[in-house]
C-alpha cells in the first residue's frame, strides 16, 4: 500500500510541478512541453491507480506475482511496435527533407516545415526513436533469455519504456517549435536532457538488476555490449549536455563549454553516439540474434573478448576526426586520426565474428531471407567501418569534410547496418512474442530485403558522386589562377544526385512499409498462402536417368 | 570453446561472472580517451591563442544567434574556415580558435549545403540579407535554402536578456555587471537608431553595428536580430595582426580573401 501511495504521490507531484512550470513559462514551447509533461504524469497516475491490485494489497498477502514461469515480454512487445512506428516517422521525415534539397518549394514557407527544423527531427527519430526503441526492446528480450531470469523491477521497466516515449515526444515537438541546443544529435534542451537522464538510469538499473538475478554463471557476450552501451551513453549524454538555463521557467539554455572545448566535447559525444548507440548496442543485437537465427554458436569466443575491449577502448578517441583542419589543436586531430584508423581492426573483428557464425550454415543465405538481411547488415557494417577510417585520414578528410560524402557514409552505416539488423531482429521477434507459427509472409521479407538493398545502393552511390564532385569543384582552380566555380554552381550541380538519393530513400521506405504490412498481418494471426522459401523444390518425376527410346 | 590452460593468473571468466567488475572495466575503458584528449584543452594555454578584438556578443547579436540556432542554420552552414588556399580565397582568413571562445555552444557545423558563414559579416548589405532571407531564390536563383520571411513579420521576443547574459557570465563569458543590467536597453539601442544609449553600447561592445537592420525602424523584429548577428560574424578580429607566428608554410592570409566570392566560370 505504501508503495502505491508513493508512486501515485510521485506522479501527482510531477504533474503539479509541470503545471506550475507551464504557468510560469516565459516562452510558448516551454509551456507546451510542460503541459505535455503534465498530461503524461496524469496518465501515469491514472494507470497506477486503476491497475493496482487493491484486493491483494488489502489482504496484505505476499502473493507470488503471476507468470513467474514466463519471461516478462510486455515492454518488449510495446517496444517492437514503437520501433516500427518511429521508424516510419523517421524514414518519412528523411525522404521529405531529401526532397526539400531537390525542390526547396517543399519548405512551404512555414517555420515548422523548414529543412533546418526537420533535419534534427529526422536524425533523432531514426537514431533515438527507431534505434533506441529497438535497443531497449531487444536488450530486455536478450538479457532475460541469456540470464534465464525475468526482468528485475518490472514497473521500472515499464517506466523506462513510457518515459523514453515521452522523451521522444518532447524532443520531436521541440524541434518543430525550434527548441534546440544546436548540437548535432544532442539537440534536446536542458529539461528534456534531465528527463532522459532519469529514464536512462532506470534503464541501467533494470538491465543490471536482471543480470544480478541471473541463473547462468556467465554473462553472455551480447550483454557486455549492451552494458557498455548503456554506461557510455549515460556518461556522454551527461557531459555533453552540461548547460545552464537562462531561467528555469524557459526552454533556453547555454552550453557549459565554448568554442574549441565545446567542439571536441560535442564530437566526442557525437562520434560515440555512433560508436556506442549505433555500434556497440547493435553488435549486442547481432551477438544474440545471428547465432539464434543461424542455429550456430558464435564463431570465436576469444575474438569476441578481444574485439569487445579494443572496440570500446578505441572508439572514444576517434571524435577529433570530425574536426580535422579546424581550430582544434593539431595534436588532438592527429590523435583522433590514429585511433580512428586503429578502430578499423576491432570493427572488422565484430564483422568477422558475425559472418563466420554462419560457418556451416551458409546455405541459409539462399533460403532464409532473415539470415540474408543479417549478412547484408554485417557486410555494410564492414564496409562503413572501412570507409570511416579512410575518411578520417586528414588528406582524405580535407576533400570529404563538409560534403555529402559524409552523409553517404553515415547512411551506408545507418541504412545498411543498423536498419538491416533491426529489421532482421524484428522479423525474428514478432512471431515469437505474439505466439504465431511464423511470419505472415517470408516472401515479403525477401521483397523488403531487395528494396532496401537497392535503396542503399542508390543512396550511397549518389552521395559518393555528389560529395566527391562537390569537394573537387570547391577547390578547382582555372589556368588564370582563380577559383573556377562559385558556391552556388556547386549547389546546382548536385541536383541530379539529390534526386537519385531521394529515389533511394523512397525504395528504402517502400521496403519498410512492406514490413509494416507483414508485421500487421502477423499480429492479426494471418498466414499468407505462398510458396515456401526454405525448401528447395524437388521434382521426383524428373529425378531419373535418361533412357534411350528406340526409334519407331 | 575455452582451452584447458592450468589456472592462468588472470582469466576473462572472472569478468564474465561479475557484473560489477565488468561494468567498472567497461567504464574505465571508455573514460581514458576523454580524459587524455579533451581535458588538456581546458588547461593547455596555446589551445586558444590570444587575439585582439574578441568581445562577447551584444544582446541583439546574441538573440540573433539564438534564432540562428533555433532555425537549425548549423545543419547546412559551417562557421569554420579551414586553412586551405581555396577556402581562404572563398571565405576569408582561416578561423582562429579565439574567434569562437565565447560561443556557448560552438556553431562550427559539419556540412556545407550552403557556404561557410564564419566571415559573412559586412560582405553583403542589410537589404541583400533581408531579400535573401525572405526569399533566397529572389537573389540567388539556384539556391535551395528555405525561405524565412516570417522573421520580418515577428516582433523579437527575447525575454529578459539579462537572464541570458547572467547565464553566460556564469559559464565564463566576461559580461560586466553593468552590461548585464543594461542588457535590455542595449538590445533596443542597437536596433533603433533613434533610441539613446548607442555610445554606451559601443563602449561596452567595440565595433558593435548600430542601425535598423530590417528596414522597419518602427519595431525590432527577429529579422533585425538575425541580420545583426550575421553582419558581425568574423568582423571582430583583425586577422592580419593575428598572423601565424612561426609556421613558415602556413597559408598566406590572402588580401584577396576579403574581396571576392569566387569568380564565376563555365562549369
Amino acid at each position: 500500500m505504501d508503495g502505491l501511495v508513493m508512486k501515485a504521490g510521485g506522479w501527482l507531484g510531477l504533474a503539479l510541478l509541470a503545471l506550475a512550470m507551464a504557468v510560469m513559462a516565459v516562452d510558448t514551447p516551454y509551456a507546451v512541453h510542460m503541459t505535455i509533461m503534465m498530461i503524461a504524469a496524469l496518465l501515469a497516475l491514472w494507470f497506477t491507480m486503476s491497475r493496482a491490485d487493491y484486493g491483494a494489497i488489502a489482504r496484505g498477502i505476499l502473493r507470488a506475482p503471476a507468470h513467474q514461469g514466463e519471461y516478462d515480454d510486455d515492454p518488449i512487445r510495446w517496444g517492437v511496435i514503437a520501433t516500427l512506428f518511429w521508424g516510419t516517422a523517421g524514414l518519412a521525415a528523411g525522404l521529405f527533407i531529401a526532397l526539400q534539397l531537390a525542390y526547396p518549394a517543399l519548405n512551404f514557407n512555414l517555420e515548422f516545415t523548414t529543412f533546418g527544423r526537420l533535419r534534427p527531427l529526422h536524425t533523432s527519430a531514426v537514431i533515438f526513436a527507431f534505434g533506441g526503441n529497438a535497443l531497449i526492446a531487444t536488450s530486455f528480450y536478450v538479457v532475460q533469455r541469456t540470464c534465464r531470469a525475468r526482468l528485475a523491477f518490472p514497473s521500472m521497466a515499464r517506466f523506462v519504456f513510457w518515459g523514453y516515449q515521452l522523451f521522444i515526444v518532447l524532443a520531436a515537438t521541440g524541434y518543430l517549435m525550434g527548441v534546440t541546443e544546436a548540437k548535432e544529435y544532442a539537440e534536446p534542451e536542458w529539461y528534456v536532457d534531465l528527463w532522459l537522464t532519469i529514464v536512462w538510469l532506470a534503464y541501467l538499473a533494470v538491465f543490471v538488476g536482471t543480470i544480478v538475478k541471473r541463473r547462468e554463471p556467465h554473462i553472455y557476450v551480447a550483454n557486455w555490449f549492451y552494458l557498455s552501451f548503456i554506461i557510455t551513453i549515460a556518461m556522454l549524454h551527461v557531459v555533453n549536455n552540461l548547460s545552464l538555463p537562462a531561467t528555469i521557467f524557459g526552454s533556453k539554455s547555454y552550453a557549459a563549454f565554448a568554442g574549441v572545448q565545446d567542439a571536441l566535447t560535442q564530437w566526442w559525444y557525437g562520434h560515440n553516439a555512433v560508436g556506442f548507440f549505433l555500434t556497440a548496442g547493435f553488435l549486442a543485437m547481432m551477438y544474440y540474434f545471428v547465432p539464434k537465427q543461424a542455429e550456430r554458436p558464435v564463431y570465436s569466443y576469444r575474438l569476441s573478448i578481444i574485439h569487445f575491449w579494443s572496440l570500446i577502448f578505441l572508439y572514444i578517441w576517434a571524435g577529433p576526426h570530425h574536426l580535422h583542419y579546424t581550430a582544434l589543436p593539431d595534436w588532438a586531430q592527429t590523435l583522433g586520426m590514429v585511433f580512428s584508423i586503429m578502430l578499423w581492426m576491432p570493427s572488422w573483428g565484430g564483422m568477422i565474428n558475425g559472418l563466420m557464425t554462419l560457418n556451416g550454415a551458409w546455405d541459409k543465405i539462399r533460403t532464409d531471407p532473415i539470415i540474408r538481411m543479417m549478412v547484408m547488415a554485417l557486410a555494410f557494417y564492414g564496409m562503413s567501418t572501412f570507409e570511416g577510417p579512410m575518411m578520417s585520414i586528414k588528406s582524405v578528410n580535407s576533400l570529404s569534410h563538409y560534403t555529402d560524402w559524409t552523409i553517404g557514409h553515415v547512411h551506408s552505416g545507418a541504412l545498411g547496418w543498423n536498419g538491416m539488423i533491426t529489421f532482421a531482429c524484428m522479423y525474428y521477434l514478432v512471431p515469437r512474442l505474439w505466439g504465431r507459427q511464423r511470419l505472415y509472409s517470408l516472401r515479403m521479407v525477401n521483397w523488403h530485403f531487395w528494396l532496401a538493398s537497392a535503396g542503399i545502393v542508390f543512396y550511397a552511390a549518389s552521395m559518393w558522386v555528389a560529395g566527391i564532385m562537390q569537394g573537387l569543384m570547391w577547390r578547382e582552380y582555372g589556368a588564370d589562377g582563380y577559383l573556377v566555380y562559385s558556391f552556388v554552381e556547386t549547389v546546382a550541380a548536385m541536383h541530379p544526385m539529390y534526386l537519385m538519393r531521394a529515389f533511394g530513400g523512397l525504395l528504402y521506405l517502400s521496403g519498410f512499409i512492406i514490413m509494416i504490412v507483414n508485421v500487421w498481418a502477423t499480429l492479426a494471426g494471418k498466414v499468407r498462402d505462398e510458396k515456401p522459401m526454405t525448401e528447395t523444390p524437388h521434382n521426383a518425376a524428373a529425378d531419373r536417368p535418361l533412357v534411350a527410346v528406340p526409334a519407331e | 570453446m575455452a582451452e584447458p590452460i592450468a589456472e592462468p593468473r588472470f582469466s576473462h571468466k572472472k569478468l564474465e561472472r561479475n557484473i560489477t567488475l565488468l561494468g567498472l572495466g567497461a567504464l574505465a575503458a571508455v573514460v581514458v580517451g576523454g580524459i587524455v584528449e579533451i581535458a588538456p584543452l581546458f588547461w593547455i594555454d596555446n589551445t586558444i591563442e590570444k587575439v585582439e578584438g574578441m568581445r562577447p556578443y551584444t544582446p541583439l547579436e546574441l538573440s540573433g544567434r539564438n534564432i540562428y540556432m533555433r532555425e537549425g542554420c548549423y545543419t547546412c552552414h559551417s562557421q569554420m574556415i579551414r586553412p586551405f588556399r581555396d577556402e581562404v580565397e572563398r571565405y576569408g582568413h582561416y578561423s582562429l580558435a579565439a574567434e569562437s571562445m565565447y560561443d556557448h555552444p560552438f556553431q562550427w557545423g559539419s556540412k556545407r549545403t550552403g557556404p561557410d558563414l564564419a566571415r559573412v559579416g559586412k560582405r553583403y548589405s542589410d537589404e541583400w540579407h533581408r531579400a535573401h532571407l525572405a526569399d533566397p531564390r529572389s537573389v540567388v536563383p539556384e539556391s535551395i535554402m528555405p525561405p524565412y520571411a516570417f522573421l520580418a513579420e515577428r516582433e523579437l521576443e527575447a525575454g529578459d536578456m539579462s537572464d541570458d547574459l547572467t547565464a553566460l557570465s556564469r559559464v565564463g563569458v566576461p559580461y560586466s555587471k553593468a552590461a548585464i543590467a543594461a542588457a535590455n536597453a542595449d538590445l533596443k539601442a542597437q536596433a533603433d537608431p533613434n533610441a539613446d544609449g548607442a555610445e554606451e553600447l559601443q563602449a561596452r561592445y567595440p565595433k558593435a553595428q548600430v542601425r535598423d537592420f530590417d528596414g522597419d525602424p518602427s519595431r525590432i523584429t527577429e529579422m533585425d536580430a538575425l541580420i545583426a548577428y550575421l553582419q558581425m560574424l568574423g568582423t571582430l578580429v583583425d586577422v592580419e595582426k593575428a598572423a601565424p607566428q612561426d609556421q613558415g608554410d602556413a597559408p598566406v592570409p590572402a588580401k584577396v580573401a576579403a574581396a571576392a566570392p569566387a569568380k564565376g566560370g563555365n562549369p
